[in-house]
């Protein structure tokens, strides 16, 4: 049981397996589950999408963006996230800042919050501003005779983008923050520097790997949010349709090849973002 | 509060901005969850969660997000094992496929899911010649929960994995214990705190998922309607103290099983000792 002899004729030698590891063959079986059940969940998909929007080729695939309303989904999307990325970004250094940096009491508290929208289920998430800002919301009869709209249009879509995306940026950053520690930052105090120079010059540069893919996955995210934008966007056509949304219609309508073509554009993104993630995962010191 | 003075500036504004933007952002318009399903008074609450229709999503939800979790746990603890123990050809890539479903949205992944597993898909046509229906039925619920749920499995067992100290195997092997032996007597009882965190959080995502699901759901009434949908539904019908009630049962469940996730994750502390 303890040694494996390799038999093959070419290099003859004994390997001895060390008693804390398994078998060859057992190696062997976890190895290929894992691997099978990745092909099968992950890779297969991705297959497909690739395979339904080049159905027709390369010339259907380019006509499937020579559309108005996609041209307009795709432009309100990149509205969305131009807006909705900053404010996270913004939210999500104060947030690793103060959680990473100070000791105070409800921190737990103010943790486990920040963890929240990523629990709640997408669908709520648009239902509250429904509930907030809708015709029979709270704010409703008040944003009507101001002749404001917020639900059915952009205002609607940012907030419960920025709702869903909330916690990405702060989730990335203050478990590197934290494990980086503060004495490069109390040094720049001690030598003088005021905050806003050891922020800009000191904090930025240490984190910077894990805020670019922060502000990545908030971005993949904020472009490619459905059920919350669904609840609160009413799919309007050519208004407030956002791409993941223009792809429900594209898809419902049968439109197969144009839904898959603009639904690989977000499958590039997301790959996208696992790349910068496997490559900035030793610069973010990220286990 | 914080009446010590701090070395590093910015507490006050730092957190001051966050309370300010997490209140505005999430805790008021939460708050009008409860706030709206309570407009119906008790007997709109009752009526509600009494509904045949409203029973049967819940029922479906947190029946298939289950199911849907003991499948991750199985085969996220293989995975998780394989990635951090055992060098193999793809091991990066695999590695960096897990967080797949964090990153591919899911309208995407939903009408890809239901290409894959419809009657004439590639899984589908096969499933179908042995009489077995995954598009439009609860299995196909299940599927794409076990897509979006199985990152946090894995993810939550790496680190752990990582830091089991060997010296505890190799005290079992000295000790006469085989492989086996050993996995299933010291290893695995060392993992299954975490292990059973990552199936708690993927149930968690998985009970609110809507984009996945929608699409390779058929969304039948009493069969393949899950309760995110219902709430769309209600809206639609302007019943908003309905699919209020209906997101208060489920952010109830949503702290619930965070508050489980919490609980077994302090467990791991004390038996991996981290």
């Amino acid at each position: 049981m303890a040694a494996i002899i390799d038999i093959h004729p070419a290099k003859h030698r004994t390997r001895v397996r060390r008693a804390t590891a398994e078998s060859a063959w057992s190696r062997w079986l976890v190895i290929s589950i894992a691997v099978g059940f990745m092909g099968l969940m992950f890779v297969l998909p991705l297959v497909v999408i690739f395979q339904e929007a080049f159905r027709k080729g390369w010339d259907g695939y380019i006509e499937a963006f020579d559309d108005r309303a996609t041209m307009h989904a795709i432009w309100l999307t990149l509205k969305v996230a131009a807006i909705t990325v900053p404010l996270n970004t913004i939210f999500g250094l104060a947030a690793a800042w103060c959680v990473s940096r100070f000791r105070f009491r409800g921190k737990r508290l103010l943790t486990s919050l920040i963890e929240l929208p990523l629990w709640v289920s997408p669908v709520i998430a648009g239902l509250i501003y429904v509930l907030l800002f809708g015709a029979q919301g709270f704010f409703g009869p008040s944003l009507k005779e101001h002749g404001i709209k917020i639900i059915f249009a952009l205002p609607g879509i940012v907030l419960s983008t920025i709702f869903v995306t909330f916690t990405f940026v702060a989730r990335v950053l203050t478990p590197q923050m934290e494990a980086q520690g503060q004495a490069e930052e109390e040094a720049a105090m001690t030598l003088g520097a005021n905050g806003f120079q050891m922020f800009w010059r000191v904090t930025i540069p240490k984190i910077k790997w894990g805020l670019l893919y922060g502000i990545i996955l908030c971005n993949a995210r904020s472009m490619g949010e459905f059920g919350a934008v669904s609840v609160v966007s009413g799919h309007i056509r050519n208004k407030t349709n956002t791409v993941p949304l223009h792809i429900e219609v594209l898809y419902n309508e049968n439109q197969f090849v144009p839904a898959f073509a603009v639904a690989s554009v977000l499958t590039l993104l997301a790959l996208a973002t696992l790349i910068l993630k496997t490559l900035t995962t030793t610069k973010r010191g990220a286990a | 509060m914080a009446r010590t003075r701090h070395v590093l500036p910015g507490f006050r504004l730092s957190l001051g901005f966050t309370i300010t933007y997490l209140s505005l952002i999430v805790l008021i318009p939460l708050s009008m969850l409860v706030w709206k399903a309570s407009t119906g008074g008790w007997d709109g609450v009752l009526n509600t969660i009494t509904h045949a229709r409203v029973i049967a999503s819940l029922k479906l939800s947190f029946t298939t997000a289950f199911t849907a979790a003991l499948v991750n746990g199985f085969f996220g603890l293989l995975t998780a094992w394989a990635l951090e123990r055992y060098s193999f050809p793809g091991r990066r890539v695999i590695d960096a496929m897990v967080d797949l479903p964090f990153a591919l949205p899911t309208a995407v992944a939903g009408i890809a899911l239901v290409t894959l597993y419809a009657p004439n898909g590639w899984i589908g046509a096969w499933l179908a010649q042995y009489d077995i229906k995954a598009a439009y039925a609860p299995l196909g619920i299940t599927i794409a929960l076990v897509f979006v749920g199985f990152p946090f499995v894995v993810r939550t067992l790496q680190p752990v994995i990582a830091d089991l100290s060997m010296e505890l195997e190799e005290a079992a092997a000295c000790l006469g214990a085989n492989r086996w032996q050993t996995l299933t007597r010291v290893v695995f009882p060392a993992l299954l705190p975490a292990t059973l965190a990552g199936m708690t959080l993927a149930f968690g995502r998985a009970v609110g998922e809507y984009g996945s699901v929608v699409f390779i759901s058929g969304n039948l009434p009493f069969k393949t309607e899950i309760a995110p949908l219902l709430i769309t539904m209600r809206l639609e019908e302007y019943d908003y103290s309905g699919a209020a009630t209906i997101g208060v049962i489920m952010l109830i469940a949503s702290f619930l099983i965070l508050f489980t996730a919490d609980l077994l994750a302090q467990w791991n502390r004390k038996r991996t000792g981290h």
